[in-house]
């Protein structure tokens, strides 16, 4: 016999929704929705934008930024949480492990087994190799599972992959790498076929035609999605299929890796893995490394909360770094227009712009819109803070934060009821949990950091400057310029997870390595002596650390 | 400032901690580092089980640690890992049919149809009914019916007969994708198109644009009404 369950919609029954001070704000975006469904906010001249960003996004505030003093990529600046990581020492000393005792010896290994790393699996193993892939947490806990909105291809009539090129630069500012941006928008509706063949449900018309809306920057309708579970669609269907090879592809769980290895011809030959249970160190050879342990969230930048996942915290740029990669673009974050800003437990968490792509309006204390609502994420993020702090047109929560409206019941006007619940079921649950009816109600959102814009530098096969080692999704710099649009970054795993698997694949039947060293450790402690870095960090960090200060 | 603080016991240990925190957040409150049973902190990659009781309340509960917020006297363990097989197959060699599920996974049959999975589910899935609809061999009814399926695992703790819900449900959504889902002709059309070198003069001329002929061209580009 089974004992009774409580369901978790009767557990949460009778939990809080907004305070009375938000709900005479509320009152206001209801008085002035009909008119502003007739109403379009105009977009931001070229010469607006360029102002707003200067004065309004963080990535502008020179106090949130240094020069790192070391490396390659010395001189160049990023965040000081990341810089201070980049600068800092290994975990391990140079003699500490017999490198010949092997743990495990593969064709290619993937460090980071999300979206990006899943693909380079599925096309290094289709062009012939051997592959083991190392996850710091669970294979798939990533942040590909949490994306929402969509993936971009230009597949319809209407639209072609020269126009796709145009947004990509237009919303990376014009300094994105011309060439990296041809392989993504080439690649696109060949990376959605690979995965609608693997069983992936995008939403489709009853024709088979795939549903695509707009996103902020997009000129024309190409973002697929699947409900708002896009990303983990994607992710779990990648986990499963990887999941067909057990004989050849070696899933290794909770196994960070912590410093690369090198041979004594200076090529990258594997890494040094710890399991972090148990804390034993793992000697890993291969042939050919991928790098794709994706973004940084987690480190907080300018104290900012994150959409990203638990395990975002940069280790795949630390270890690429002390063996010499080069950084491009990594003074540019994305902070995404709309994370949660009430209630105070998902404070942070992203609120997909799909809710804008269907027509919701971002709306101040008033009911006012003051928002082209699709503007790219840097603007519309610019915007918000600019309402919220000079202006001071932002509605207060109970803990303190500001945050503006997303008008979200606009979207079963506009679409017909039921379209809430249909297109956006994460998110009804998300806000559901605490009492809040998205359908009914409009959500209070405020700017959060969602994406690391640059990363290692990477050429259009998924190789870096350093032979053997290569890298793909998040983790990688140039694609985005210095803005990703929405639906570019599903479609970067997907299209560069699969470049740099086959370019691996290939690379490992041609190269033989030499004798396995961690030498580079030597020489990264002089570096960092030579400046003065002395009493450093060790790093990478692998998780950040949210528990209390305890007696 | 002084914060109300409530009982838990993690483990059947005793904390006070904030009453406004989730789960999670209370845990590393109360000082746990966290390694297992945390995931993407947002609802979508069930990691972070959690089965619970109340004081004075027989019944077991259950729900996201990310998700859920504390309560007074509320006696909790994470379940991070449940043990749960999945079938051998390769998802090309397979039909889109009744004799797949079963043979990939016989013990579908042993589903007791009681109903325990439907009330654990924190995503609301009404697992016993796609289990039924698996069961008749309706594959686009389990493929839709859990399509939000975070794959958690606290059905599979829970089942008495010893299933593997979401492996049986990813495996039905794969299917009606690959073989049931009406296909993409346009997709399939325009990789041809770009396979057989349609855009790439296209793309070249973008790419031979300056910088200040890009910018004229992009602020200048038509935008595709709603």
């Amino acid at each position: 016999m089974t004992s009774e369950i409580l369901n978790p919609s009767e557990a949460r029954q009778g939990r809080m929704s907004y305070p009375t001070g938000m709900r005479e704000s509320i009152q206001k975006v209801e008085a002035t929705r009909a008119t502003r469904l007739h109403e379009s906010f105009p977009m931001m001249l070229p010469d607006e934008k360029q102002s707003i960003l200067q004065e309004f996004h963080p990535d502008y505030r020179a106090e949130g930024m240094r020069e790192i003093r070391v490396g390659a990529s010395k001189g160049q600046r990023m965040p000081l949480e990341l810089a201070d990581l980049m600068e800092g020492a290994s975990h391990l000393t140079s003699g500490l492990l017999d490198l010949e005792q092997l743990d495990y010896d593969t064709d290619v290994l993937i460090i980071g087994g999300g979206g990006a790393g899943s693909s380079a699996a599925l096309l290094a193993l289709e062009n012939g190799a051997r592959v083991t892939i190392a996850n710091k947490l669970r294979h798939g806990d990533a942040n590909t599972m949490m994306a929402q909105g969509g993936i971009q291809a230009a597949d319809k009539a209407s639209d072609s992959p020269a126009i796709h090129y145009l947004d990509v630069f237009g919303g990376g500012h014009f300094c994105n790498d011309p060439d990296l941006v041809e392989a993504l928008v080439k690649d696109a509706p060949s990376a959605i076929q690979w995965l609608e063949e693997l069983g992936c449900m995008f939403d489709k018309e009853p024709d088979g035609t795939m549903t695509t809306i707009h996103g902020g920057g997009t000129s024309r309708k190409r973002m697929h999605s699947a409900r708002d579970y896009s990303g983990a669609e994607i992710m779990r269907t990648l986990r499963d299929e990887v999941r067909s090879y057990p004989d050849e592809i070696t899933v290794l769980e909770f196994s960070p890796a912590i410093e690369l290895i090198l041979d004594d011809k200076g090529q990258v030959a594997g890494a040094v893995l710890q399991n972090i249970e148990t804390g034993e160190h793992l000697v890993v050879r291969a042939k050919c490394t991928i790098l794709a342990t994706g973004g940084s969230g987690r480190l907080h930048y300018q104290g900012y909360p994150t959409t990203n996942h638990y395990g975002a915290t940069g280790d795949g740029l630390v270890l690429a770094y002390r063996v010499g990669a080069g950084l491009a673009f990594l003074d540019t974050m994305q902070y995404h227009p709309t994370g949660a800003a009430y209630p105070e437990q998902i404070v942070g968490l992203l609120v997909t712009e799909k809710v804008r792509g269907l027509g919701a309006q971002v709306c101040n204390v008033d009911g006012l819109q003051f928002v082209y609502p699709r503007e790219t994420r840097d603007v519309e993020s610019s915007a918000i803070i600019r309402e919220c702090n000079e202006r001071a047109r932002g509605v207060a929560t109970p803990s303190g934060m500001t945050g503006v409206w997303l008008d979200s019941p606009m979207i079963d006007i506009l679409h017909g009821s039921g379209t809430v619940e249909k297109a956006l079921p994460a998110m009804v649950r998300q806000f559901g949990r605490f009492g809040i009816d998205m359908a009914k109600e409009p959500i209070l959102v405020y700017p959060t950091l969602h994406y690391q814009n640059g990363g290692l530098r990477l050429r259009p096969d998924g190789s870096t400057d350093i032979p053997n080692l290569f890298a793909a999704g998040e983790i990688s710099g140039g694609v985005h310029g210095r803005n990703r649009l929405m639906g570019n970054s599903l479609l970067e795993i997907t299209v560069f997870g699969r470049r740099a698997g086959r370019a691996a694949a290939q690379r490992a039947r041609e190269i033989s390595l030499g004798k396995l060293t961690l030498s580079h450790l030597d020489s990264w402690e002089r570096e960092l002596a030579e400046v003065g870095i002395d009493d450093t960090v060790k790093s990478p960090v692998l998780l950040p650390d949210y528990r209390r200060q305890l007696r | 400032m002084t914060e109300e603080l409530v009982p838990i016991f993690i483990m059947g240990k005793k904390y006070n901690v904030p009453a406004d925190l989730t789960i999670m957040k209370a845990m590393e409150y109360s000082g746990y580092q966290l390694v297992r049973g945390a995931g993407c902190r947002g609802g979508f990659c069930g990691a972070c089980s959690t089965v619970y009781r109340l004081p004075d309340d027989y019944r077991l509960q259950i729900g996201l640690a990310c998700q859920t917020m504390v309560e007074p006297g509320m006696f909790l363990a994470q379940i991070p890992f449940y043990p749960a097989h999945r079938g051998v197959y390769r998802l090309e060699e397979l039909q889109p049919t009744f004799q797949t599920v079963v043979q990939t996974y016989p013990e579908l049959l042993r589903c007791l149809s009681c109903g325990t999975c439907s009330k654990v589910c924190p995503q609301d899935i009404d697992v016993k009914q796609y289990m039924a609809d698996a069961m008749r061999g309706d594959i686009a009814g389990v493929a839709n019916r859990s399509f939000d399926c975070i794959m958690c695992g606290l059905c599979v703790s829970r089942c008495p007969a010893d299933e593997v819900q979401p492996n049986i449900a990813i495996l039905c959504r794969r299917l009606y994708g690959r073989y049931l889902a009406p296909r993409a002709e346009h997709l399939a059309q325009r990789v041809g198109e770009i396979e057989a070198g349609q855009f790439d003069g296209d793309l070249s001329r973008m790419k031979r644009l300056s910088e200040e002929e890009l910018r004229k061209a992009y602020d200048e580009r038509d935008i595709e009404p709603e």
